[in-house]
């Protein structure tokens, strides 16, 4: 069953504050295979096994559904550090 | 396929090979796993210092997460007497009841020394950053580089 980018992005954005959020469609068109990249403050001070099931828990209706899913988390710091990072290599 | 047709008879659900749970528990509730299925599934993770839930066989994996969760794990040197894998889709019931167990709801699923890691996301990032090495090698799992192993960053 497809699930929309739109309806992804409104689940998330109605519990966590958002830094920045990507979701890619990876499905090539039937819409179940989905990652997500979020970069937020709800994640400072937990563990990315913690911050994983955060999100699980927020799109579990959806997770359900999809045939795959994969996310990457950030605090708003690790992901200034990544782009530096990336900036400077 | 296979969930296509488990769908269509139950009949055919009887005859599946159950090679780690009962076909007794097949009858169980779909939603809470029962008190014997996830003494089960905790008696699994136990059994071996990394167990590891998996679509087909490391030889075979069926598919892309579990292939790549399958290769972080030997890069990292996981001896093969030390490492069991399950195949989640030749197990309709575990493929249902693991997500349960866990509270995750994706395959594959990595334990150390039976406490749940991470699912493949969580497996590549922490063989990334390192922190894989440092847990098998603290779990015992594999040994630790001669000399200073941070020397190497």
């Amino acid at each position: 069953m497809p699930i929309s980018q739109g309806d992804l992005e409104a689940s998330i954005r109605n519990v966590i504050p958002i830094t920045h959020l990507e979701i890619i469609d990876q499905s090539s068109g039937c819409g179940e295979n989905y990652a997500i990249f979020v970069v937020s403050d709800a994640f400072e001070g937990k563990t990315t096994l913690a911050r994983h099931r955060f999100i699980n828990d927020i799109l579990k209706k959806e997770i359900a559904l999809m045939h795959a899913f994969s996310q990457k988390t950030l605090t708003p710091k690790q992901w200034e550090a990544q782009q530096a990072k990336a900036t400077a290599a | 396929m296979l969930r296509t047709a488990l769908r269509a008879s139950h009949l055919q659900r009887g005859v599946m090979r159950t090679p780690l749970l009962a076909p007794s528990s097949l009858t169980i509730a779909r939603r809470f796993i029962s008190q014997e299925t996830r003494a089960k599934i905790q008696d699994a993770v136990n059994s071996t210092p990394v167990v590891l839930f998996m679509k087909g066989t490391p030889d075979a994996p069926q598919c892309g997460f579990s292939r790549a969760t399958v290769q972080i794990l030997d890069l990292q040197g996981v001896p093969p007497e030390k490492l069991k894998t399950f195949n989640v889709l030749e197990d309709a019931e575990l493929r249902t009841a693991i997500k349960e167990f866990s509270e995750w709801p994706t395959i594959p699923q990595v334990y150390v020394n039976g406490e749940f890691v991470g699912g493949c996301d969580i497996i590549l990032g922490m063989h990334q950053s390192g922190e894989l090495e440092t847990l098998l090698e603290k779990q015992g799992v594999i040994p630790p580089i001669e000399g200073d192993a941070k020397a190497s960053s």
